[in-house]
């Protein structure tokens, strides 16, 4: 016999079972990934085209927040690979993916720190966390046709019945003390004995569900369709539009949202037509509000509804245009909880003409905000700063 | 399902324990587990432990390992071997009986190999398993304490492993104390013992700086920090302690993966072929070990260059007809940067087909081949890519420059320069560990500059 000894102990199953030591972990990483995503939200809309996908969608998220940096060379060093034999001075071996890429020929090496890394995220998921920290903002009471939003559960008293989840661990252990202190005064026992729990003990908190009401909103979105509006800026529109209509449909169960669609002359278009047809034209933009003034009188009445608009156009507008235009937004002003307007200028031949930015200065009303969207990275900065629920910049958040 | 039994797999371990013993190799004694492939990629992202303390990173390891092992992008390792004592070895309950004999043979070659090699003389292996036990133990009773938390030890946790590899390589050299360093100075200055003092010159007496800390560069970055940054808490000590000592612990194997991989493959080689297996096992087995040491062209197989060296090094122990002396002494005496060193010469650079490339451009170039003029080179460059070569030595110089307790490291520049942007945010961990202005001297292409992070963030100078 051998004098080295050994040892085997066979597979248990239970173990395996138990054994998801990673479980925790995984769940930090998870954590950890989410965070990382949030920060690079406005790379993400700019670098994926999400407009009109499904929500079920998985998008290939690049994350740069959880490299494990450490001090390593630089990647552009010489290495040593093996051939097949034969192998020539000058001969070329593979690609060099530069700084961030692998950089051994062919096949991925085993660089320490390379560590580029991509997570799956639904479109879904990835929504939730762009919108947690976005709400329509000064969102009022409004009288009359209250919409039924959101089934909650409500704590009302205590029954000898329930689930586990909801036993009450105070109140069954009072109870127990109490029929013990009855039970010695009845007949006093000597020593300290054991006195379980009864069924009579367990308390169960008793729960109903309760209907919270929400107040009445419509969403309208304007949007300019004229001629001058080209691709790029149709698609910038689009995707502010696009992130709008995820944001309320995420957050709010009874939103309604009319669409309206201007060049020259507007009218209310179905969420379909708005999102891809095309149209041209000249632009007025006072057609635009003034289809939005008719919605509101016609069906959502200020004093029931809370009233939001928000209008993208490039703002070329008919010179002659502009003082109805202003007039208009004024108008929309009063009935409205918030009007914004963003301005669609990509940097261009034409960015430097008419900008309906000007014209709009002379306004002074607090429930009026524009924004500038002058590339698609502006898109999501300007649309949190339309409704982040502290108003503030997006640079001042921790992070 | 498997076509083992226990029974089995105990009968051929009782045989090739015997060899084992017979061809010389000395071990621990062995443990073996065996897992699922789940356990497996729950050991493999905490490199094998039992126990270990948590941290995300090993979750995200393990969702890596996952992932690529679901997409089958990757198998998993037929076994996994711990450096303890006694050892203990993990094998997959669904390998084939083969699989099973020819991980045990491959498993007692790495047991002997971290028993008897010198760079492990240092890991204590007795006290492996309790050592990360004891780790892990400790983190979590500070991330459970409600006055520090998750969030605190992570944040230091991330750091420490960042600086963590930045450490001393030659742990069987003792390392000298401040004191001892000192009194080296003082003794280097004092002017030396000269019989004819009255004819020659007076020297130049050049005062030691007493003063610097730490008296000579430190390549110890977390342990200057633990030792020298006054406001660190006792928990934030001991959490810069429990990474500095895990990085010590692996080191040795970053350090001999090549010669640990070909030392197992060359003796589960020679076992099995001693085995006298059946002829379908035989048949599995030269399948199966082909597998395991091919060559991957493109890039570089450890198994593949390890075993043959260890070939070419028992080829030439017969010759001279002294058994196999030659290599128990190299298994005992060299790391991977000696061994190759010394026993890769032309003649196994030119098998191998061993090439030297480097980026220029879009493309990768092949910049050196192993003929007569370019072998050297390839062999060195292979040298400075292996092992904790691939590391750059960052020491620290000065822990109070200006009496501004401004930290000052600097990089050892051997021709490559540091990532830039790895650079600035491990720089960062530093900052983040010694709660004050760090400065890191290096160069950037052909300039020396010194890379600063202090409150106002990062910045880079012109030395």
């Amino acid at each position: 016999m051998p004098r080295l000894e050994s040892v085997f102990r066979p597979f248990r199953s239970s173990d395996a079972e138990r054994s998801d030591r990673a479980a925790g972990d995984r769940a930090r990483h998870r954590a950890k990934v989410r965070e990382a995503i949030r920060d690079n939200i406005a790379d993400i809309i700019a670098e994926e085209s999400i407009i009109g996908q499904d929500r079920d969608r998985i998008i290939k998220v690049p994350i740069r927040g959880v490299k494990e940096y450490r001090f390593i060379y630089g990647d552009q060093n010489p290495n040593v690979a093996q051939g097949d034999g034969g192998t020539e001075r000058g001969q070329v071996v593979g690609k060099n993916k530069g700084q961030d890429g692998e950089g051994s020929p062919d096949k991925a090496g085993n660089q320490p720190g390379v560590d580029y890394y991509e997570t799956d995220v639904s479109l879904d998921e990835l929504i939730d966390l762009m919108f947690e920290d976005l709400e329509l903002p000064d969102m009022e009471r409004k009288r009359l046709r209250q919409t039924e939003s959101e089934k909650l559960f409500k704590r009302h008293g205590f029954r000898q019945k329930g689930i586990r989840s909801r036993l009450d661990k105070r109140r069954t252990a009072r109870s127990r003390l109490r029929r013990r202190a009855a039970a010695e005064d009845a007949a006093p026992t000597p020593g300290r004995e054991r006195f379980p729990f009864h069924d009579g003990d367990l308390t169960y908190r008793h729960v109903t569900t309760d209907i919270r009401l929400e107040s009445n909103a419509v969403v309208i979105c304007i949007m300019d369709t004229s001629g001058s509006m080209d691709t790029v800026k149709k698609y910038l529109a689009r995707s502010f539009f696009f992130l709008l209509y995820q944001f309320i449909r995420s957050k709010y169960q009874n939103v309604e949202i009319v669409f309206v669609a201007h060049h020259a002359v507007a009218k209310e278009v179905t969420e379909e037509e708005f999102f891809y047809k095309g149209e041209s034209g000249g632009t007025m933009i006072s057609s635009g509000y003034k289809r939005a003034l008719d919605v509101i009188e016609e069906r959502y009445h200020p004093t029931l509804w809370n009233v939001y608009a928000f209008h993208c156009s490039d703002g070329d507008n008919f010179d002659s245009d502009n003082p109805a235009a202003l007039k208009l937004v004024q108008e929309l002003c009063d009935v409205c909880n918030l009007f914004g307007y963003g301005e669609i200028k990509p940097l261009g031949p034409r960015y430097y003409e008419s900008s309906m930015l000007n014209v709009f200065r002379r306004l002074d009303v607090d429930n009026f905000q524009t924004v500038l969207i002058e590339k698609k990275e502006d898109v999501w900065p300007s649309f949190k700063a339309l409704l982040a629920k502290e108003r503030v910049p997006v640079e001042t958040r921790d992070g | 399902m498997a076509d083992w039994t226990f029974q089995e797999l105990e009968e051929w371990d009782a045989r090739i324990r015997e060899l084992v013993e017979g061809f010389g190799l000395e071990c621990f004694p062995q443990e073996f587990e065996v897992c699922d492939h789940n356990q497996m990629l729950g050991y493999m992202a905490y490199s094998g432990m039992p126990s270990h303390y948590p941290h995300w990173s090993y979750g995200k390891s393990f969702e890596k390992l996952k992932t690529l092992y679901d997409h089958g992008a990757s198998g998993l390792p037929y076994e996994m071997v711990i450096n303890s004592n006694p050892s203990l070895a993990y094998l997959m309950r669904d390998n084939s009986l083969l699989l099973q004999i020819l991980t045990v043979a491959h498993v007692y070659g790495h047991n002997d190999f971290f028993r008897n090699n010198r760079t492990f003389a240092t890991t204590n292996p007795e006290y492996t398993i309790g050592a990360f036990k004891s780790r892990a133990s400790r983190v979590r009773r500070y991330i459970e304490d409600p006055t520090i938390g998750l969030e605190r030890v992570e944040a230091v946790l991330d750091a420490a492993h960042a600086l963590s590899m930045q450490c001393r390589r030659n742990l069987s050299v003792r390392k000298p104390s401040a004191s001892e360093l000192r009194d080296t100075a003082i003794e280097k200055a004092r002017r030396p013992a000269d019989p004819f003092r009255s004819i020659h010159a007076e020297p130049e007496y050049i005062e030691p700086n007493l003063r610097r800390n730490p008296p000579e560069p430190d390549e110890d970055l977390l342990l200057f920090i633990r030792d020298h940054n006054p406001y660190l808490s006792e928990w934030e000590r001991d959490l810069l302690t429990i990474a500095h000592e895990e990085a010590q612990y692996f080191l040795p194997q970053i350090e001999t993966k090549i010669m640990n991989e070909g030392w197992a493959s060359f003796w589960h080689h020679k076992i099995l072929e001693t085995l006298e297996l059946p002829s379908n096992l035989h048949l599995e087995f030269l399948v199966r070990h082909n597998q395991v040491v091919c060559p991957h062209e493109g890039s570089l197989n450890p198994y593949h260059v390890g075993i043959k060296v260890w070939e070419k090094l028992e080829k030439k122990c017969e010759q001279e007809g002294n058994g196999l002396d030659e290599m128990f002494v190299t298994r005992e005496a060299d790391r991977d940067t000696s061994f190759l060193r010394r026993h890769l010469d032309e003649e196994l650079v030119r098998e191998l087909d061993l090439f030297q490339f480097a980026p220029e451009g879009d493309e990768l170039v092949v910049t050196e081949v192993s003929d007569r003029e370019g072998w050297k080179a390839v062999r060195d460059t292979l040298i400075g890519n292996i092992g904790s070569n691939t590391l750059p030595i960052i020491r620290v110089v000065d822990g109070d420059r200006d009496g501004k307790r401004t930290l000052v490291i600097e990089h050892v520049h051997d021709g490559r320069d540091l990532h830039p942007e790895y650079a600035e945010k491990t720089l960062q961990f530093v900052h983040r560990l010694w709660q004050n202005e760090v400065v890191l001297e290096t160069n950037l292409g052909e300039t020396a500059s010194q890379l600063v992070h202090n409150d106002r963030g990062f910045s880079v100078r012109a030395a």
